[in-house]
C-alpha cells in the first residue's frame, strides 16, 4: 500500500474551500479542463506510480479495477 | 487465372517501377526447395537478403509484376538502418534518403513547439536516428543488392493460391500467367502483408482493434526550404480539432497526414478539389506543388496469436499491423526477419534445434506486442475518444507551454527504437554484478566507435565474443572480438561497461546474450548454446 489513506493534510477544511472556490462560476466543462490539470499536476508531484495507480482504483469505486 | 488476377490488381495499384513478369520455373509443375518467401515488400526483401547472404537457396514469390507506388512506409529507424548495413544497403539507404533526428510538436497557431524530442540521444554512433525513404526507393535498393545474390530467386506476377502444411515441408501452389505450379518447400515465410494470403488461406486469425478515425495521406511534390524534421500539429488553425503530421521525403516528395475525422465520404475526400484546400490552408494560397499519391486510412491494431505454425512463418504485416504513429509496422517487419533469418540459418545448418524457431515466436511477439500498446496509446492521444479523454489531452498541451513535466505526457506518436527482450529465453542471466552499467543480455548492441569504423560493423551474422583483453578461451562457433589493442575504443569500453578481463557474448541479431566480468570456456559455450535454443522448453 504505496498511498497515504490516513489524515494527512492539517487544514483539511481549507484546501477544501480552496477546491470548490476554483470551481465557482464556471461551466461544467470548463471544471472538467481545471481539474485535468490540477490532476496532471499532483500526479506528476506524486511521481509513484504504484500510489497514483491506487488512488485511480479507489476512485474508480471498483477495486477489482 | 493468374493474368486475370493481375489486370485486377493493375487497376487498384498504382505502378512506380515494371518489373518483367517470371516465366514458369524449369521445375514446374512440381519443384523442391528449401526456403519459399511470399511477399517482394521490403520485409520480404530483406528476409530473403539475409538468408541468401548465409548462403541458402531463396525462391521469393511476389503477385505483382511491378513495384508499387502509393502511401507506403516512409520512416526507417536507427534500428532497421543497422539491420539494412547487416544485409549491405545501410550507407545507400543512408545516402538516398532524408536523414532526420529531431521531432517537434506544435499546437494550434503557436509557433514555438511545446515538446520536442531527439531519436538520437546517444550520439557517436554510425547510423542517424531516422531515415526518411519513399518505400518504393527502399524496395529498389534491396532489389539491386538481392540482384547480386544467385542464389536468390524472384519470381514476378507469381502468386500464391493454396497452402497444404505438412510435417517435413509446406506444400505451395502457385499461379501465374505463363502457367500454375506447385513448391514442395521446407520452410515458407509469409512476407505478404497485412491482407495475408497466406494466412487467409491457413485460415488464421488476426485478431485486434479498429480506430474509429479517417487519415488523408497526401504525398505531393514541391520545392522548398524546411528543415529535416518530423512536424506534428495538434489542433492546428489549418484543421481545427485535427491533427497534421509533415514528413520531408528524398526528391522534393513531402509526406503530408491531415486526421479527418470518422463520419466522412472516403472516396471523395482524395480527390484533389477536396485535398488542395487543406493543402492551401497549411502552406499558404501561393504554394505549388504537384500531387504523387492521396489514400485515405484507417487505422488498425492487430496480431496474430502466434507467428510459427509449423513451417510456415509470418514476418512484418502478415503478422502484426500497428497504426502508423511511430513508424513500427515497416521496422517492425524488419526487426522480425533481423531475428528470424539467423535461427533458420542455424536449424537449417543442423545446428540448432527446430525449438529455437520457437524463440523467435516469443522474441516477435513481445515486440509486436510493445509496438501495439505505443501504437495504441499514441491513437489514443492523437484522436481522444471521448470528450474527458480530449480534455486531459489539451490539459497535457496547455500545461506543457509552462512546466516541462507536462511535455513527457505529449504523445504524438513514441517512434520505433529497439525492443528489449530483457526475460527472452535466449539470455543468461547475469552472474556478475555490473553496477548497472554496460548493455544487458537481451538488448540491442550499442554502436560505438572503432578504430576507423563503427562496432556494429563488425558484430552480426555469428556469435561474438567483444573482449577487453584475450580471455583465452577457445569456444567452437564463437569469434573472439578482442579491443584492447584497438584504436578508438574507449566509448566502446565505456558502453559495455568492460574493464579488463571482461566480454560480453553478442548474438548474430547484434543482441546481447551474456556478458562475465572473467568469462571461462565453459560458461560461455553454455550461453552460446542457451542461445541457440538449448534450454527452450
Amino acid at each position: 500500500m504505496k498511498l497515504i489513506t490516513s489524515p494527512n493534510i492539517a487544514e483539511a477544511d481549507g484546501i477544501y474551500e480552496t477546491l470548490i472556490a476554483l470551481h465557482a462560476g464556471r461551466s461544467e466543462e470548463d471544471s472538467m479542463v481545471v481539474n485535468a490539470r490540477l490532476i496532471l499536476l499532483l500526479i506528476n508531484h506524486i511521481g509513484d506510480v504504484e500510489a497514483v495507480e491506487e488512488a485511480i482504483r479507489h476512485a474508480s469505486g471498483k477495486e477489482d479495477l | 487465372m493468374g493474368e486475370a488476377s493481375l489486370v485486377q490488381w493493375r487497376e487498384r495499384v498504382p505502378v512506380w517501377r515494371e518489373k518483367e513478369a517470371s516465366p514458369l520455373p524449369a521445375g514446374a509443375p512440381r519443384e523442391k526447395a528449401q526456403i519459399v518467401i511470399v511477399g517482394t515488400g521490403p520485409v520480404g526483401l530483406a528476409q530473403a537478403i539475409d538468408l541468401g547472404q548465409r548462403g541458402h537457396d531463396v525462391i521469393v514469390l511476389g503477385r505483382f509484376d511491378f513495384v508499387p507506388l502509393g502511401s507506403k512506409a516512409i520512416c526507417f529507424s536507427k534500428r532497421s538502418l543497422d539491420i539494412l548495413d547487416r544485409l549491405g544497403v545501410g550507407e545507400k539507404a543512408v545516402e538516398r534518403g532524408v536523414v532526420w533526428n529531431a521531432g517537434k510538436v506544435f499546437w494550434k497557431d503557436e509557433r514555438e513547439p511545446v515538446y520536442q524530442f531527439d531519436m538520437l540521444p546517444v550520439k557517436n554512433q554510425k547510423m542517424p536516428g531516422f531515415i526518411n525513404i519513399q518505400q518504393y526507393h527502399l524496395e529498389d535498393i534491396l532489389l539491386d543488392r538481392a540482384g547480386k545474390l544467385p542464389n536468390i530467386d524472384i519470381r514476378w506476377g507469381h502468386e500464391v493460391t493454396g497452402v497444404e502444411p505438412g510435417h517435413t515441408d509446406v506444400g505451395v501452389s502457385v499461379s501465374s500467367a505463363a502457367g500454375d505450379y506447385r513448391i514442395d518447400a521446407e520452410w515458407l515465410i509469409a512476407c505478404d502483408g497485412n491482407k495475408s494470403t497466406v494466412r487467409d488461406l491457413l485460415g488464421l486469425d488476426f485478431d485486434g482493434r479498429v480506430f474509429e478515425d479517417n487519415f488523408l495521406i497526401a504525398d505531393i511534390r514541391m520545392k522548398g526550404e524546411r528543415p529535416s524534421e518530423r512536424w506534428f500539429w495538434f489542433d492546428p488553425p489549418f484543421n481545427p480539432g485535427q491533427s497534421v503530421l509533415l514528413h520531408k521525403q528524398p526528391d522534393d516528395v513531402w509526406r503530408i497526414d491531415f486526421q479527418l475525422g470518422w463520419n466522412i465520404d472516403r472516396e471523395a475526400c482524395v480527390r484533389p478539389e477536396n485535398v488542395d484546400p487543406l493543402i492551401h490552408a497549411m502552406l499558404g494560397p501561393d504554394v505549388e506543388y504537384e500531387p504523387e499519391w492521396y489514400s485515405v486510412y484507417t487505422f488498425q491494431c492487430r496480431r496474430m496469436a502466434r507467428f510459427v505454425h509449423g513451417r510456415v512463418l509470418f514476418a512484418g504485416d502478415s503478422a502484426h499491423l500497428v497504426s502508423p504513429f511511430g513508424a513500427r509496422g515497416c521496422n517492425g517487419g524488419f526487426a522480425d526477419i533481423d531475428n528470424l533469418g539467423w535461427k533458420l540459418d542455424l536449424v537449417l545448418r543442423g545446428e540448432a534445434d527446430t525449438e529455437l524457431l520457437e524463440s523467435y515466436n516469443i522474441e516477435a511477439v513481445a515486440t509486436a506486442d510493445e509496438n501495439i500498446l505505443n501504437s495504441t496509446r499514441s491513437t489514443d492521444f492523437i484522436t481522444p475518444k471521448s470528450k474527458v479523454s480530449a480534455i486531459f489531452r489539451d490539459a497535457v498541451l496547455e500545461l506543457a507551454r509552462t512546466f516541462p513535466f507536462a511535455r513527457s505526457f505529449v504523445n504524438s506518436g513514441r517512434l520505433s527504437t529497439a525492443v528489449c527482450y530483457p526475460d527472452g529465453p535466449l539470455n543468461t542471466p547475469d552472474r556478475d554484478d555490473w553496477h548497472g552499467s554496460g548493455v544487458v543480455p537481451g538488448s540491442p548492441a550499442l554502436d560505438a566507435p572503432l578504430e576507423d569504423g563503427w562496432l556494429l560493423e563488425r558484430l552480426g551474422e555469428r556469435f561474438v565474443l567483444l573482449s577487453n583483453g584475450d580471455p583465452g578461451l577457445d569456444v567452437p562457433d564463437v569469434e573472439l572480438l578482442d579491443v584492447s589493442g584497438i584504436a578508438h575504443n574507449e566509448l566502446l569500453l565505456e558502453r559495455y561497461g568492460l574493464c579488463t578481463g571482461a566480454a560480453t557474448l553478442i548474438r548474430p541479431d547484434q543482441y546481447v546474450a551474456a556478458r562475465w566480468t572473467s568469462p571461462d570456456a565453459a560458461a560461455v559455450g553454455e550461453a552460446v548454446a542457451r542461445a541457440k535454443g538449448a534450454k527452450m522448453p
